[in-house]
Protein backbone atom coordinates (compact mmCIF):
# COMPACT_ATOMS: atom_id res chain seq x y z
CA UNK A 1 0.00 0.00 0.00
CA UNK A 2 1.54 3.27 -1.02
CA UNK A 3 0.29 6.60 1.27
CA UNK A 4 0.11 9.71 -0.31
CA UNK A 5 1.32 12.29 2.28
CA UNK A 6 1.33 16.02 2.50
CA UNK A 7 5.03 17.63 1.37
CA UNK A 8 3.78 20.66 3.49
CA UNK A 9 1.14 22.72 5.83
CA UNK A 10 -1.56 23.56 3.46
CA UNK A 11 -5.40 23.72 2.50
CA UNK A 12 -6.59 21.16 -0.08
CA UNK A 13 -7.44 22.93 -3.12
CA UNK A 14 -8.48 19.60 -4.97
CA UNK A 15 -9.37 15.96 -5.01
CA UNK A 16 -8.48 14.85 -8.63
CA UNK A 17 -9.23 11.21 -8.09
CA UNK A 18 -12.17 9.16 -6.27
CA UNK A 19 -12.23 5.64 -4.26
CA UNK A 20 -12.09 2.88 -6.78
CA UNK A 21 -9.80 5.30 -9.10
CA UNK A 22 -7.27 3.04 -11.24
CA UNK A 23 -3.89 5.48 -11.44
CA UNK A 24 -0.21 5.43 -12.57
CA UNK A 25 2.39 6.38 -10.97
CA UNK A 26 3.44 10.17 -10.80
CA UNK A 27 -0.55 10.87 -11.34
CA UNK A 28 -1.57 13.39 -9.26
CA UNK A 29 -4.13 12.67 -6.55
CA UNK A 30 -4.62 15.96 -4.68
CA UNK A 31 -3.43 19.64 -5.19
CA UNK A 32 -2.89 21.58 -2.23
CA UNK A 33 -2.68 25.21 -1.58
CA UNK A 34 0.17 26.55 0.63
CA UNK A 35 1.09 30.29 0.06
CA UNK A 36 -0.84 31.10 -2.50
CA UNK A 37 0.79 28.68 -4.56
CA UNK A 38 -0.80 25.44 -5.74
CA UNK A 39 0.91 22.21 -5.00
CA UNK A 40 0.11 18.87 -6.66
CA UNK A 41 0.86 15.47 -4.53
CA UNK A 42 1.38 12.90 -6.65
CA UNK A 43 1.08 9.04 -5.92
CA UNK A 44 4.61 7.27 -6.10
CA UNK A 45 2.78 3.75 -7.25
CA UNK A 46 0.05 2.79 -9.73
CA UNK A 47 -2.51 0.80 -8.25
CA UNK A 48 -6.33 1.27 -7.31
CA UNK A 49 -7.57 4.36 -4.71
CA UNK A 50 -8.39 2.70 -1.69
CA UNK A 51 -8.56 5.64 0.44
CA UNK A 52 -8.69 9.28 0.56
CA UNK A 53 -9.05 11.31 3.94
CA UNK A 54 -9.31 14.86 2.78
CA UNK A 55 -11.94 16.84 1.72
CA UNK A 56 -11.41 20.07 -0.55
CA UNK A 57 -10.95 23.01 1.96
CA UNK A 58 -9.67 20.80 5.06
CA UNK A 59 -6.36 22.31 6.35
CA UNK A 60 -3.90 19.28 6.48
CA UNK A 61 0.10 18.99 8.22
CA UNK A 62 3.01 18.52 6.59
CA UNK A 63 3.38 14.31 6.74
CA UNK A 64 -0.34 13.70 6.90
CA UNK A 65 -1.84 10.98 4.75
CA UNK A 66 -4.20 12.44 2.18
CA UNK A 67 -5.10 9.58 0.09
CA UNK A 68 -3.78 5.36 -0.19
CA UNK A 69 -3.21 3.39 -3.53
CA UNK A 70 -3.55 -0.38 -3.70
CA UNK A 71 -1.26 -1.87 -5.81
CA UNK B 1 -18.09 65.72 5.79
CA UNK B 2 -16.10 67.73 7.64
CA UNK B 3 -13.84 70.12 5.72
CA UNK B 4 -10.55 71.10 7.37
CA UNK B 5 -9.18 74.57 7.15
CA UNK B 6 -6.69 73.23 4.39
CA UNK B 7 -9.41 71.77 2.14
CA UNK B 8 -9.40 68.70 2.61
CA UNK B 9 -11.67 65.98 4.92
CA UNK B 10 -10.41 65.41 8.35
CA UNK B 11 -8.92 62.53 8.88
CA UNK B 12 -7.41 61.12 12.08
CA UNK B 13 -8.13 57.53 12.46
CA UNK B 14 -7.69 54.98 9.52
CA UNK B 15 -8.88 51.10 8.99
CA UNK B 16 -6.06 49.12 7.74
CA UNK B 17 -7.83 46.14 5.84
CA UNK B 18 -4.26 43.60 4.91
CA UNK B 19 -1.67 42.53 7.71
CA UNK B 20 2.03 42.14 7.76
CA UNK B 21 4.69 43.96 6.45
CA UNK B 22 2.20 46.53 4.51
CA UNK B 23 0.13 47.07 7.34
CA UNK B 24 2.79 47.87 9.63
CA UNK B 25 4.33 49.94 6.49
CA UNK B 26 0.51 51.85 6.77
CA UNK B 27 0.89 52.85 10.44
CA UNK B 28 4.59 53.63 10.35
CA UNK B 29 3.50 56.47 8.65
CA UNK B 30 -0.08 57.30 9.93
CA UNK B 31 2.14 57.51 13.83
CA UNK B 32 4.34 59.79 12.29
CA UNK B 33 1.29 62.00 10.59
CA UNK B 34 -0.48 61.75 14.02
CA UNK B 35 -3.23 59.56 12.71
CA UNK B 36 -4.85 56.48 14.66
CA UNK B 37 -4.78 53.05 12.95
CA UNK B 38 -7.31 50.18 12.89
CA UNK B 39 -6.14 47.00 12.13
CA UNK B 40 -8.07 43.82 11.73
CA UNK B 41 -6.74 40.14 11.71
CA UNK B 42 -7.51 36.71 11.43
CA UNK B 43 -6.66 34.19 13.97
CA UNK B 44 -3.35 33.02 12.72
CA UNK B 45 -2.24 36.70 13.08
CA UNK B 46 -3.40 37.41 16.69
CA UNK B 47 0.68 37.64 17.75
CA UNK B 48 1.74 39.33 14.41
CA UNK B 49 3.89 43.11 14.71
CA UNK B 50 1.38 44.99 13.09
CA UNK B 51 -1.74 43.56 15.66
CA UNK B 52 0.88 45.42 18.19
CA UNK B 53 2.11 48.23 16.67
CA UNK B 54 -2.21 49.29 15.68
CA UNK B 55 -3.96 51.80 18.02
CA UNK B 56 -6.90 49.19 18.17
CA UNK B 57 -7.08 45.78 16.80
CA UNK B 58 -10.31 43.78 16.29
CA UNK B 59 -9.91 39.75 15.23
CA UNK B 60 -12.22 39.09 12.07
CA UNK B 61 -12.06 35.62 11.56
CA UNK B 62 -10.26 32.30 10.95
CA UNK B 63 -6.66 31.44 8.84
CA UNK B 64 -8.15 31.10 5.36
CA UNK B 65 -8.31 34.35 3.59
CA UNK B 66 -12.16 34.18 2.49
CA UNK B 67 -13.29 33.59 6.14
CA UNK B 68 -10.90 37.00 7.62
CA UNK B 69 -8.96 39.67 5.04
CA UNK B 70 -11.71 38.74 2.15
CA UNK B 71 -14.55 39.52 4.09
CA UNK B 72 -15.40 43.11 2.92
CA UNK B 73 -18.85 43.83 4.77
CA UNK B 74 -17.36 42.76 8.50
CA UNK B 75 -14.14 44.58 7.06
CA UNK B 76 -16.14 47.75 6.83
CA UNK B 77 -18.26 47.20 9.75
CA UNK B 78 -15.37 47.20 12.17
CA UNK B 79 -14.17 50.39 10.08
CA UNK B 80 -17.85 52.27 11.07
CA UNK B 81 -17.95 50.95 14.54
CA UNK B 82 -14.25 51.91 15.52
CA UNK B 83 -14.77 55.31 13.73
CA UNK B 84 -12.56 55.59 11.33
CA UNK B 85 -12.98 57.29 8.25
CA UNK B 86 -10.65 55.54 5.66
CA UNK B 87 -10.07 52.53 4.80
CA UNK B 88 -6.40 51.70 3.15
CA UNK B 89 -6.36 48.51 1.29
CA UNK B 90 -3.09 48.07 1.10
CA UNK B 91 -1.84 45.45 -1.89
CA UNK B 92 -3.60 42.27 -2.61
CA UNK B 93 -6.25 41.18 -1.04
CA UNK B 94 -9.06 44.09 -1.70
CA UNK B 95 -6.64 46.94 -3.09
CA UNK B 96 -8.47 46.14 -6.30
CA UNK B 97 -11.32 44.70 -5.68
CA UNK B 98 -14.02 47.48 -7.27
CA UNK B 99 -17.03 46.19 -5.18
CA UNK B 100 -14.76 46.72 -2.24
CA UNK B 101 -14.25 50.36 -3.03
CA UNK B 102 -18.08 50.75 -3.83
CA UNK B 103 -19.13 49.12 -0.64
CA UNK B 104 -16.65 51.60 1.25
CA UNK B 105 -17.88 54.64 -0.15
CA UNK B 106 -20.87 53.74 0.09
CA UNK B 107 -20.82 53.48 3.76
CA UNK B 108 -19.87 56.79 3.80
CA UNK B 109 -15.94 55.94 4.27
CA UNK B 110 -13.34 56.52 1.97
CA UNK B 111 -11.34 53.79 -0.05
CA UNK B 112 -7.67 55.31 -0.04
CA UNK B 113 -7.23 54.67 -3.82
CA UNK B 114 -8.53 55.40 -7.14
CA UNK B 115 -12.09 55.22 -7.98
CA UNK B 116 -14.42 52.33 -8.30
CA UNK B 117 -14.76 52.72 -11.88
CA UNK B 118 -10.45 53.41 -12.91
CA UNK B 119 -10.25 49.89 -10.78
CA UNK B 120 -13.05 47.96 -12.84
CA UNK B 121 -12.13 49.12 -16.18
CA UNK B 122 -8.05 48.87 -15.26
CA UNK B 123 -8.62 45.48 -13.58
CA UNK B 124 -9.87 43.84 -17.07
CA UNK B 125 -7.01 43.19 -18.90
CA UNK B 126 -8.84 43.87 -22.90
CA UNK B 127 -10.71 46.75 -21.37
CA UNK B 128 -7.56 48.21 -20.26
CA UNK B 129 -5.96 47.68 -23.46
CA UNK B 130 -8.59 49.20 -25.68
CA UNK B 131 -8.29 51.99 -23.16
CA UNK B 132 -4.65 52.86 -23.43
CA UNK B 133 -4.96 52.08 -27.52
CA UNK B 134 -7.43 54.62 -28.03
CA UNK B 135 -5.03 57.06 -25.53
CA UNK B 136 -1.91 56.57 -27.66
CA UNK B 137 0.16 54.55 -25.35
CA UNK B 138 1.42 51.54 -26.88
CA UNK B 139 0.25 48.32 -25.93
CA UNK B 140 1.70 44.73 -26.85
CA UNK B 141 0.44 43.60 -30.82
CA UNK B 142 -2.75 41.25 -30.02
CA UNK B 143 -6.16 40.52 -29.88
CA UNK B 144 -8.64 43.63 -29.67
CA UNK B 145 -11.30 41.32 -27.95
CA UNK B 146 -11.47 37.90 -25.75
CA UNK B 147 -11.33 34.70 -28.02
CA UNK B 148 -14.01 32.35 -27.61
CA UNK B 149 -13.47 29.44 -29.47
CA UNK B 150 -10.47 27.60 -29.92
CA UNK B 151 -10.34 27.74 -33.56
CA UNK B 152 -10.81 31.77 -33.50
CA UNK B 153 -7.79 31.81 -31.15
CA UNK B 154 -5.41 29.07 -33.69
CA UNK B 155 -6.66 31.72 -36.53
CA UNK B 156 -5.46 34.90 -34.35
CA UNK B 157 -2.61 33.55 -33.37
CA UNK B 158 -1.68 32.62 -37.21
CA UNK B 159 -2.12 36.67 -38.13
CA UNK B 160 -0.32 37.50 -34.78
CA UNK B 161 2.59 35.33 -35.14
CA UNK B 162 4.05 32.34 -32.91
CA UNK B 163 5.06 32.73 -29.48
CA UNK B 164 1.64 33.86 -28.15
CA UNK B 165 0.69 34.33 -24.68
CA UNK B 166 -2.86 33.41 -23.71
CA UNK B 167 -4.30 35.44 -20.72
CA UNK B 168 -7.34 35.68 -18.72
CA UNK B 169 -8.64 39.17 -19.50
CA UNK B 170 -9.45 39.48 -15.58
CA UNK B 171 -6.06 37.26 -14.46
CA UNK B 172 -3.41 39.04 -12.09
CA UNK B 173 -0.39 38.17 -10.13
CA UNK B 174 1.06 35.55 -13.19
CA UNK B 175 -2.30 33.82 -12.76
CA UNK B 176 -4.16 32.91 -15.80
CA UNK B 177 -1.28 33.29 -18.46
CA UNK B 178 0.71 30.58 -20.65
CA UNK B 179 3.07 31.24 -23.38
CA UNK B 180 2.62 28.98 -26.09
CA UNK B 181 5.07 28.39 -28.96
CA UNK B 182 2.97 26.80 -31.53
CA UNK B 183 0.13 25.93 -32.10
CA UNK B 184 0.37 22.63 -30.90
CA UNK B 185 0.78 24.30 -27.58
CA UNK B 186 -1.90 26.91 -28.09
CA UNK B 187 -4.57 23.84 -28.50
CA UNK B 188 -3.04 21.95 -25.70
CA UNK B 189 -3.83 24.91 -23.38
CA UNK B 190 -6.45 26.90 -25.26
CA UNK B 191 -9.34 25.01 -22.14
CA UNK B 192 -6.56 24.62 -19.27
CA UNK B 193 -6.30 28.48 -19.36
CA UNK B 194 -10.21 29.19 -19.90
CA UNK B 195 -11.27 27.08 -16.72
CA UNK B 196 -8.15 28.28 -14.58
CA UNK B 197 -9.56 31.28 -15.28
CA UNK B 198 -13.20 30.76 -14.44
CA UNK B 199 -11.99 29.23 -11.34
CA UNK B 200 -9.60 31.90 -9.82
CA UNK B 201 -11.12 35.13 -11.07
CA UNK B 202 -15.16 33.67 -12.40
CA UNK B 203 -14.15 34.57 -15.88
CA UNK B 204 -13.30 33.02 -18.65
CA UNK B 205 -12.44 35.50 -21.05
CA UNK B 206 -8.55 34.73 -22.65
CA UNK B 207 -7.04 36.53 -25.29
CA UNK B 208 -4.01 36.80 -26.95
CA UNK B 209 -0.71 38.72 -26.95
CA UNK B 210 2.57 38.48 -29.17
CA UNK B 211 4.97 37.40 -26.69
CA UNK B 212 8.31 39.65 -26.82
CA UNK B 213 11.30 37.62 -26.08
CA UNK B 214 14.19 39.09 -24.30
CA UNK B 215 11.95 41.52 -22.77
CA UNK B 216 12.60 43.69 -19.62
CA UNK B 217 9.56 44.35 -17.41
CA UNK B 218 9.95 48.35 -16.32
CA UNK B 219 7.17 49.91 -14.53
CA UNK B 220 6.23 53.23 -13.66
CA UNK B 221 5.10 54.83 -10.62
CA UNK B 222 2.22 57.31 -11.04
CA UNK B 223 0.29 59.76 -8.80
CA UNK B 224 -2.56 61.71 -9.41
CA UNK B 225 -5.18 63.83 -7.26
CA UNK B 226 -9.05 65.30 -7.22
CA UNK B 227 -7.61 68.57 -8.63
CA UNK B 228 -6.31 66.94 -11.85
CA UNK B 229 -2.89 67.09 -11.32
CA UNK B 230 -0.67 63.83 -12.18
CA UNK B 231 3.27 62.89 -11.81
CA UNK B 232 5.47 60.52 -12.25
CA UNK B 233 7.73 59.07 -9.94
CA UNK B 234 10.28 57.40 -12.08
CA UNK B 235 10.64 54.20 -12.96
CA UNK B 236 11.48 50.50 -11.14
CA UNK B 237 13.03 47.36 -13.42
CA UNK B 238 11.32 44.37 -12.20
CA UNK B 239 12.94 42.18 -14.76
CA UNK B 240 14.26 39.67 -11.96
CA UNK B 241 11.38 37.82 -11.84
CA UNK B 242 10.49 33.81 -10.85
CA UNK B 243 7.17 32.01 -11.63
CA UNK B 244 6.31 35.63 -13.28
CA UNK B 245 6.47 36.90 -9.82
CA UNK B 246 9.14 39.95 -8.91
CA UNK B 247 12.00 38.64 -7.03
CA UNK B 248 14.41 41.83 -7.67
CA UNK B 249 13.42 45.40 -8.02
CA UNK B 250 15.65 48.55 -9.19
CA UNK B 251 15.51 51.98 -9.71
CA UNK B 252 16.44 53.54 -11.66
CA UNK B 253 16.24 51.22 -13.95
CA UNK B 254 19.89 50.17 -15.79
CA UNK B 255 20.75 49.71 -19.15
CA UNK B 256 17.84 51.93 -20.30
CA UNK B 257 19.02 55.09 -22.65
CA UNK B 258 17.68 58.68 -21.32
CA UNK B 259 16.19 58.69 -24.44
CA UNK B 260 14.01 55.99 -23.95
CA UNK B 261 13.43 56.45 -20.21
CA UNK B 262 11.76 59.81 -21.23
CA UNK B 263 9.28 58.40 -23.34
CA UNK B 264 8.64 55.54 -21.26
CA UNK B 265 7.60 58.13 -18.47
CA UNK B 266 5.85 60.29 -20.61
CA UNK B 267 3.73 57.40 -21.45
CA UNK B 268 2.85 56.69 -18.41
CA UNK B 269 1.46 59.96 -17.42
CA UNK B 270 -0.68 59.83 -20.85
CA UNK B 271 -1.87 56.42 -19.81
CA UNK B 272 -2.86 57.75 -16.25
CA UNK B 273 -4.39 61.02 -17.67
CA UNK B 274 -6.40 58.75 -20.01
CA UNK B 275 -8.18 57.27 -17.09
CA UNK B 276 -8.50 60.71 -14.83
CA UNK B 277 -6.36 58.78 -12.44
CA UNK B 278 -6.30 59.56 -8.41
CA UNK B 279 -3.52 58.50 -5.93
CA UNK B 280 -0.85 55.82 -6.19
CA UNK B 281 -1.03 53.61 -9.48
CA UNK B 282 1.78 51.60 -11.54
CA UNK B 283 1.92 51.62 -15.34
CA UNK B 284 3.40 48.32 -16.05
CA UNK B 285 5.65 48.11 -19.76
CA UNK B 286 7.00 45.33 -21.69
CA UNK B 287 10.38 46.46 -22.55
CA UNK B 288 12.21 44.69 -26.32
CA UNK B 289 15.53 44.30 -27.19
CA UNK B 290 15.18 46.87 -29.58
CA UNK B 291 13.77 49.41 -26.88
CA UNK B 292 10.29 48.99 -28.20
CA UNK B 293 8.07 49.36 -25.10
CA UNK B 294 4.09 48.06 -25.14
CA UNK B 295 1.96 48.82 -21.99
CA UNK B 296 1.10 45.82 -19.85
CA UNK B 297 -1.23 46.72 -17.22
CA UNK B 298 -2.21 49.37 -14.78
CA UNK B 299 -1.68 48.64 -11.00
CA UNK B 300 -4.51 50.63 -9.26
CA UNK B 301 -3.02 50.30 -5.85
CA UNK B 302 0.46 50.72 -3.85
CA UNK B 303 2.97 48.32 -5.32
CA UNK B 304 5.30 46.24 -3.02
CA UNK B 305 8.04 47.56 -4.78
CA UNK B 306 7.38 50.92 -3.67
CA UNK B 307 10.04 51.29 -1.31
CA UNK B 308 12.90 51.62 -3.69
CA UNK B 309 11.26 54.51 -5.14
CA UNK B 310 10.82 56.51 -1.74
CA UNK B 311 14.62 56.01 -0.98
CA UNK B 312 15.63 57.93 -4.59
CA UNK B 313 13.11 60.37 -4.33
CA UNK B 314 13.01 60.45 -0.61
CA UNK B 315 9.12 61.13 -0.64
CA UNK B 316 6.84 59.01 1.55
CA UNK B 317 4.24 57.43 -1.06
CA UNK B 318 1.46 56.42 1.64
CA UNK B 319 1.56 60.18 3.24
CA UNK B 320 1.02 61.25 -0.69
CA UNK B 321 -1.95 58.34 -0.70
CA UNK B 322 -3.22 60.24 2.56
CA UNK B 323 -3.16 63.28 1.21
CA UNK B 324 -4.74 62.72 -2.00
CA UNK B 325 -7.41 60.42 0.31
CA UNK B 326 -8.52 63.72 1.81
CA UNK B 327 -9.06 65.72 -0.74
CA UNK B 328 -5.62 67.38 -0.85
CA UNK B 329 -3.59 68.27 -4.05
CA UNK B 330 -0.42 66.29 -4.32
CA UNK B 331 2.65 67.26 -2.08
CA UNK B 332 4.59 67.84 -5.44
CA UNK B 333 2.77 69.02 -8.47
CA UNK B 334 5.35 70.16 -10.88
CA UNK B 335 7.20 67.21 -12.50
CA UNK B 336 10.26 69.18 -12.65
CA UNK B 337 10.25 69.63 -8.80
CA UNK B 338 10.31 66.14 -8.58
CA UNK B 339 14.01 64.21 -8.56
CA UNK B 340 15.96 60.96 -8.05
CA UNK B 341 19.09 60.59 -6.03
CA UNK B 342 21.35 57.17 -5.92
CA UNK B 343 20.32 53.81 -6.73
CA UNK B 344 17.94 51.54 -4.57
CA UNK B 345 17.41 47.41 -4.65
CA UNK B 346 14.68 45.78 -3.19
CA UNK B 347 15.44 41.86 -2.23
CA UNK B 348 11.83 40.16 -1.72
CA UNK B 349 12.84 37.58 0.80
CA UNK B 350 10.68 34.61 0.35
CA UNK B 351 9.95 31.49 2.83
CA UNK B 352 10.48 28.90 -0.02
CA UNK B 353 13.26 26.62 -1.28
CA UNK B 354 16.21 28.62 -3.14
CA UNK B 355 15.73 25.51 -5.48
CA UNK B 356 12.48 24.49 -6.39
CA UNK B 357 10.39 27.89 -5.29
CA UNK B 358 8.39 25.36 -3.19
CA UNK B 359 6.90 27.54 0.25
CA UNK B 360 8.42 26.66 3.34
CA UNK B 361 6.41 27.66 5.92
CA UNK B 362 7.82 27.66 9.58
CA UNK B 363 9.47 28.83 12.60
CA UNK B 364 12.11 31.89 12.69
CA UNK B 365 13.96 30.59 15.43
CA UNK B 366 16.65 33.09 14.28
CA UNK B 367 16.46 36.22 12.39
CA UNK B 368 19.48 38.37 12.45
CA UNK B 369 19.30 41.40 10.04
CA UNK B 370 23.33 42.05 10.58
CA UNK B 371 24.06 46.15 10.52
CA UNK B 372 25.40 46.87 7.03
CA UNK B 373 25.04 50.57 5.78
CA UNK B 374 21.98 51.44 3.80
CA UNK B 375 19.73 49.05 4.45
CA UNK B 376 15.84 49.64 5.52
CA UNK B 377 14.42 46.24 6.08
CA UNK B 378 10.23 46.38 5.60
CA UNK B 379 9.54 42.80 8.04
CA UNK B 380 6.32 41.75 9.52
CA UNK B 381 8.00 38.70 11.12
CA UNK B 382 10.31 38.96 13.74
CA UNK B 383 12.16 36.30 15.39
CA UNK B 384 10.50 33.54 16.92
CA UNK B 385 7.17 34.15 14.59
CA UNK B 386 5.52 31.53 12.96
CA UNK B 387 5.58 32.03 9.21
CA UNK B 388 2.35 30.32 8.32
CA UNK B 389 0.88 28.19 5.35
CA UNK B 390 -2.30 31.03 4.76
CA UNK B 391 -0.53 33.63 3.43
CA UNK B 392 2.00 34.56 0.67
CA UNK B 393 5.69 33.78 2.00
CA UNK B 394 7.68 37.14 1.77
CA UNK B 395 9.25 37.14 5.18
CA UNK B 396 10.63 41.01 4.49
CA UNK B 397 11.61 43.34 2.04
CA UNK B 398 15.35 44.25 1.34
CA UNK B 399 15.75 47.27 0.46
CA UNK B 400 19.36 48.27 0.24
CA UNK B 401 19.75 52.59 -1.26
CA UNK B 402 23.58 53.61 -2.22
CA UNK B 403 25.14 57.06 -4.43
CA UNK B 404 25.16 54.47 -7.47
CA UNK B 405 24.07 51.09 -8.97
CA UNK B 406 27.86 49.49 -8.11
CA UNK B 407 28.05 50.50 -4.27
CA UNK B 408 24.43 49.54 -3.93
CA UNK B 409 25.50 46.06 -5.07
CA UNK B 410 28.67 45.84 -2.86
CA UNK B 411 26.19 46.86 0.35
CA UNK B 412 24.02 43.79 -0.78
CA UNK B 413 27.09 41.84 -0.49
CA UNK B 414 28.02 42.89 3.20
CA UNK B 415 24.21 43.01 3.89
CA UNK B 416 23.87 38.65 2.41
CA UNK B 417 27.21 38.00 4.32
CA UNK B 418 25.69 39.34 7.45
CA UNK B 419 22.07 37.92 7.96
CA UNK B 420 21.15 35.00 9.09
CA UNK B 421 17.87 33.47 9.67
CA UNK B 422 17.20 29.35 10.86
CA UNK B 423 14.34 27.71 11.48
CA UNK B 424 12.55 27.60 7.53
CA UNK B 425 14.40 27.34 3.81
CA UNK B 426 14.60 30.69 2.44
CA UNK B 427 15.63 32.02 -0.87
CA UNK B 428 18.54 33.78 1.15
CA UNK B 429 21.48 31.67 -0.55
CA UNK B 430 19.99 32.79 -4.31
CA UNK B 431 20.75 36.00 -3.50
CA UNK B 432 24.25 35.79 -2.50
CA UNK B 433 25.36 33.85 -5.67
CA UNK B 434 22.77 35.87 -8.04
CA UNK B 435 24.25 39.63 -7.03
CA UNK B 436 27.39 37.86 -8.22
CA UNK B 437 26.96 37.18 -11.44
CA UNK B 438 27.68 38.94 -14.37
CA UNK B 439 24.24 38.79 -15.64
CA UNK B 440 23.15 40.86 -12.61
CA UNK B 441 25.87 42.83 -12.98
CA UNK B 442 25.42 43.94 -16.20
CA UNK B 443 22.46 45.26 -15.56
CA UNK B 444 20.53 44.26 -19.18
CA UNK B 445 19.04 41.53 -18.04
CA UNK B 446 15.44 40.14 -19.35
CA UNK B 447 12.61 38.91 -17.70
CA UNK B 448 14.24 35.23 -18.05
CA UNK B 449 17.79 36.03 -16.11
CA UNK B 450 16.82 34.18 -13.19
CA UNK B 451 15.73 31.31 -14.70
CA UNK B 452 18.27 31.10 -16.99
CA UNK B 453 21.20 32.14 -14.41
CA UNK B 454 19.49 29.03 -12.17
CA UNK B 455 19.97 26.04 -14.99
CA UNK B 456 23.82 26.52 -15.20
CA UNK B 457 24.23 27.29 -11.73
CA UNK B 458 22.33 24.97 -9.55
CA UNK B 459 25.86 23.33 -8.23
CA UNK B 460 26.53 26.76 -6.40
CA UNK B 461 23.25 26.82 -4.64
CA UNK B 462 23.58 23.60 -3.01
CA UNK B 463 24.70 23.02 0.30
Amino acid sequence: MTEVKAAMAGTVFTVNVSVGDEVEAGQVIVVLESMKMEIPVETESAGKVTSINVNVGDFVNEEDVLATVEA
Amino acid sequence: MIKSLDGGMTMDKILIANRGEIALRIVETCKKLGISTVAVYSEADKEALFVKEADEAFPIGPPPVQQSYLKADEIIGVAKTSGAQAIHPGYGFLSENADFARKVREAGLVFIGPDEETIERMGDKIESRKTMQAAGVPVVPGTDDGVATLDEAKQEAGKIGYPVMLKASSGGGGIGMVLCQNEQALSQQFQTVKNRAKAYFGDDVVFLEKYIENARHIEVQIFGDHQGNIVHLYERNCSVQRRNQKVIEESPSPSLSEDVRERLLASAVEAAKAVHYKNAGTVEFIVGEDNSFYFLEMNTRLQVEHPITEEVTGLDLVEWQLEVAKGNPLPITEQHDIETTGHAMEFRLYAEDPHTFMPSPGSLQKLDWGNADGVRIDAGYQEGDQVTPFYDPMIAKVIIQAENREEAIERSKTFFAQVGIEGLKTNLPLFKEFIESEEFKQGDYHTKVLADWLKTHKGELAK
